[in-house]
């Protein structure tokens, strides 16, 4: 929780570099390439976004970066080494908030504590101040008094917002989010938005957001990245340059609509390019 | 809360037509709770009735009344057969939720293990469990051993599906998640493969009760010289149907009542399962 401290270091502008990636699933012969020669680099505490056409290897990538699967060619690095296995405190949130059902939400949130290293052994010992920790983000994502009660008994805007806690409980130096908020309805869609740029601002932990929604890419991401149909690789990246915070209203100026037109043009792109 | 919608809109109509409501449901709650014990007195009933009005020999078909007697008349030995088989069944029982569960544990961490074992499991659970018993008597002669043991081969297989099944079917989310927090396969089975397979385990439980009775039964009919299914044989071939009727229905009401204590195991650790619907 102490953020005061967590400034952007500059010393290692890539954070995330992943150069010349490939990955091909099943044997040789078989099985398909999910990604092809993909480049990309994400400096510490950016928020980048990738999109991409349906099946384009937009998840295969954030697995890459995570190194629940490995690349068969091409380098991945994250924080100056190279990714040969999972990494151990990566923070991540899908579609499905996922959350364990014989948990209270304060339970879920703690999950990563019971588990990464060290806190789990201290946590062991001392639970109080974890304990305090998940209440302060629970409370700051607006779900102050469920901590008791289960997920299930949430509207699913409610479950995916303990999902970014449990995400960033541990204070992860990536949070990988694949569709968030894919599955919710755009009105809770559009708060969350909001949540994650209020967390995001204040903590500045990198991001990478895989989504097909382009407002969604360009309201919350500093660059967004577009991959192509598959094989996948980046075909176009662009800067945001929209003051923060970012407010829903900024999302009906004309800058950002051009954002999300030029966005469009270049999936139409990707859709067709083979 | 309904005093405030009842000072916005107090209507007489709309209070008759609530309590006439509240009414109804009371009704029906208490008719669903009675439900049970009235279909079994209705079976009971129409047995009874069936067999007086068709007027079935009693050493083809004796009525409830005339089982019941029998029962109260041979309560002693009755009892101490019953009891016998009760425990037989429950230490086979016992053995096979160990080792039923430790199985599942083992079959469900291990994707090949899971094939490996799968057919093995599935050729040995078809095998009549019946067919073993002179095996096992071979083994361990006429008594108690083989009953335990039957009970025990015939219970373990349904729990360990569905341990292994409750954790094959973790979300694949769920274990990315954790992988990425550093967290090692024993972490993960302890955190989410365990917990979320306890419903499964509490509902093979339920099954696994009342095949214990089965096998337990089955070889003492065969090979024993106690027991419930023990009587049930001399019974029969010194043609006391109606005893054999009594050894029946406690059978079977051993059999519910085992199966209320796991359901009621089952709601008691595993109630989150129904997201506090009604269990």
């Amino acid at each position: 929780m102490n953020s005061n401290s967590e400034q952007p270091t500059v010393e290692n502008p890539h954070f995330v570099h992943v150069a010349g990636a490939s990955l091909h699933y099943g044997e040789d012969g078989e099985g398909f390439l999910a990604l092809r020669d993909l480049s990309l680099d994400i400096a510490r505490g950016e928020f980048a976004a990738v999109v991409g056409p349906s099946g384009c290897g937009k998840s295969t990538l954030m697995k890459l970066i995570s190194g629940l699967a490995l690349r068969t060619a091409g380098e991945v690095v994250v924080d100056g080494v190279s990714v040969t296995k999972p990494l151990k405190t990566v923070g991540m949130a899908f579609q499905n908030p996922a959350l364990l059902p014989w948990r209270t939400v304060l339970e879920n949130v703690l999950l990563p504590i019971q588990v990464v290293r060290p806190h789990r052994s201290e946590y062991r010992y001392n639970k109080a101040p974890f304990v305090e920790r998940a209440k302060a983000l629970l409370a700051k994502v607006g779900l102050a008094g469920v901590e008791d009660r289960h997920g299930w008994e949430l509207s699913g805007g409610m479950q995916q917002r303990v999902s970014l806690c449990r995400a960033l409980i541990h204070e992860p130096e990536i949070l990988l989010l694949d569709e968030p908020f894919g599955a919710l309805d755009a009105f809770t869609r559009e708060e969350l938005w909001g949540v994650l740029q209020d967390l995001w601002i204040e903590r500045r932990f990198t991001v990478l957001l895989v989504t097909h929604d382009l407002p969604e890419a360009v309201f919350l991401a500093n660059r967004v990245h577009v991959i192509s149909s598959r094989p996948g690789r980046v075909i176009y990246t662009v800067d945001i340059d929209l003051p923060r915070p970012r407010t829903l209203d900024v999302s009906f100026t004309p800058r950002f609509v051009d954002y999300v037109h030029d966005l469009r043009s270049h999936i139409s792109k990707a859709r067709q390019v083979i | 809360m309904s005093n405030v919608t009842g000072d916005i809109m107090a209507s007489p109509v709309i209070d008759e037509v609530r309590q006439m409501q509240r009414r109804k449901r009371t009704i029906r709650k208490l008719a669903s709770d009675a439900s049970p014990w009235l279909a079994t007195l209705g079976f009971f009933l129409i047995w009874e009735l069936g067999c007086r009005l068709l007027n079935v020999p009693e050493f083809i078909l004796p009525t409830p009344s005339a089982s019941i007697a029998a029962l109260i008349e041979f309560r002693d030995g009755i009892w101490l057969n019953a009891s016998h088989t009760l425990l037989t069944t429950l230490i086979g029982f016992g053995l096979a939720v160990l080792f039923g569960a430790a199985l599942g544990i083992v079959v469900g961490g291990s994707p090949m293990l899971y094939r490996a074992l799968n057919p093995l499991l599935i050729g040995f659970n078809s095998i009549p469990k019946v067919a073993m018993v002179p095996i096992l008597v071979l083994w361990f002669g006429i008594g108690t051993v083989p009953a335990v043991l039957t009970a025990f081969l015939v219970a373990f297989f349904p729990i360990t599906v569905n341990v292994a099944t409750g954790i094959v079917t973790m979300e694949p989310e769920l274990r990315d998640v954790l992988r990425s927090l550093g967290a090692s396969k024993a972490d993960i089975l302890l955190r989410v493969g365990l917990p979320r397979s306890m419903p499964y385990f509490f509902a093979s439980l339920k099954i696994a009760i009342t095949l214990a009775f089965v096998g337990a039964v089955i070889s003492e009919t065969v090979a024993s010289n106690v027991g419930i299914g023990y009587l049930m044989m001399t019974a029969s071939a010194t043609f006391r149907v109606p005893l054999v009727f009594a050894s029946l229905l406690v059978i079977a009401a051993m059999g519910v009542a085992m199966y209320a204590v796991a359901a009621s195991l089952e709601w008691r650790y595993a109630g989150w399962a129904t997201r506090g619907g009604a269990g």
